[in-house]
């Protein structure tokens, strides 16, 4: 096996394990389906504004919670639009995360939120290496002139 | 099936024969969104513009606030709208384009990622021509697409 056919290799069983563990699910794949000639980086280029966007609103939801009055419709509305973008992009375990604060949202349990906005930038925080990752073997692969494999 | 639209199914299948291109007034407050449903439609042969808000898409179609009769008002042939945003939701924007004697015509399709059966029903009663759960899938805006182009000849 030469260089590339091990980092397209690498790639194929890292991109499943994404799958497989669940930090992805099938809405990546419509992402990747969308990435043409025109537009080769469209993935990238989506997640990008998903890890700004991500870094914003987990922010903001800190703030909010650290109020001395938390206001939990302002604290649901962050929730909600970062359950929105990634359900956009298939980051199935930090939909899940943002799907658990929005019920502690609901019963107005800043402690319970709090808990939670922890495990929340955790799972974004492993997902965002493991899109580092991903990139890298893919950057890796074009280097060496190899083509990035689809899932089929 | 997790999308309801006020007409029938058609069985015949569509041809991509149509020249010219449907124009989508898309609005959505979210940035990723916005640029998972421009790629999707332009994907799909559709020309698109955005808007981050609901005041945004009223202007664009020429029936904003402040606004009469504006000559520069575009010309679109479905306007695709999230329905939690702030300010103006979009069931409220849907309000505005069928209450207006220009864009009444113009079909609504809302998106929520959220299936709350009322939401979708007062949509629908008030003229969305379409609700789609979210996250859209190409599939989808393929499906939309047909409709729209069958409408429109």
């Amino acid at each position: 096996m030469d260089v590339v056919q091990m980092l397209q290799r690498q790639f194929i069983d890292y991109m499943n394990s994404l799958y497989s563990e669940y930090y992805l699910d099938d809405q990546f794949n419509q992402l990747q389906k969308l990435a043409d000639e025109s537009s080769p980086d469209f993935v990238i280029e989506v997640v990008t504004l998903f890890f700004q966007d991500s870094e914003k609103l987990l922010e903001n939801l800190s703030k909010a919670l650290e109020q001395p009055v938390v206001d939990f419709n302002q604290v649901a509305n962050h929730a909600h639009q970062f359950k929105g973008s990634s359900s956009s992009i298939g980051a199935h375990r930090v939909k899940n995360q943002c799907v658990k604060f929005r019920a502690y949202c609901e019963e107005k349990n800043r402690e319970g939120c709090l808990a939670c906005l922890q495990e929340l930038q955790q799972e974004y925080i492993v997902l965002k290496k493991k899109f580092e990752i991903l990139f890298q073997l893919e950057q890796d692969i074009v280097q060496k002139g190899g083509i990035v494999p689809t899932k089929d | 099936m997790n999308n309801s639209e006020d007409q029938g199914s058609s069985s015949s299948s569509c041809s991509s024969y149509y020249e010219d291109q449907p124009h989508v007034l898309a609005v959505d407050d979210n940035v990723v969104d916005r640029k998972l449903i421009e790629k999707l439609l332009k994907t799909s042969s559709c020309k698109v513009t955005t808007a981050e808000n609901a005041m945004t898409a009223l202007e664009y179609l020429g029936i904003g606030e402040d606004q009469h009769n504006t000559p520069k008002a575009l010309k679109v042939n479905l306007v695709l709208t999230d329905y939690c945003m702030p300010g103006m939701t979009g069931y409220d924007l849907l309000k505005k384009i069928k209450e207006s004697s220009q864009m009444r015509e113009v079909p609504v399709v809302i998106m929520s990622s959220e299936n709350v059966p009322t939401r979708i029903n007062k949509c629908l009663e008030e003229g969305a021509h379409m609700f789609m759960l979210k996250p859209l899938k190409l599939s989808d805006i393929k499906k939309l697409r047909c409709q729209v182009m069958k409408r429109r000849h």
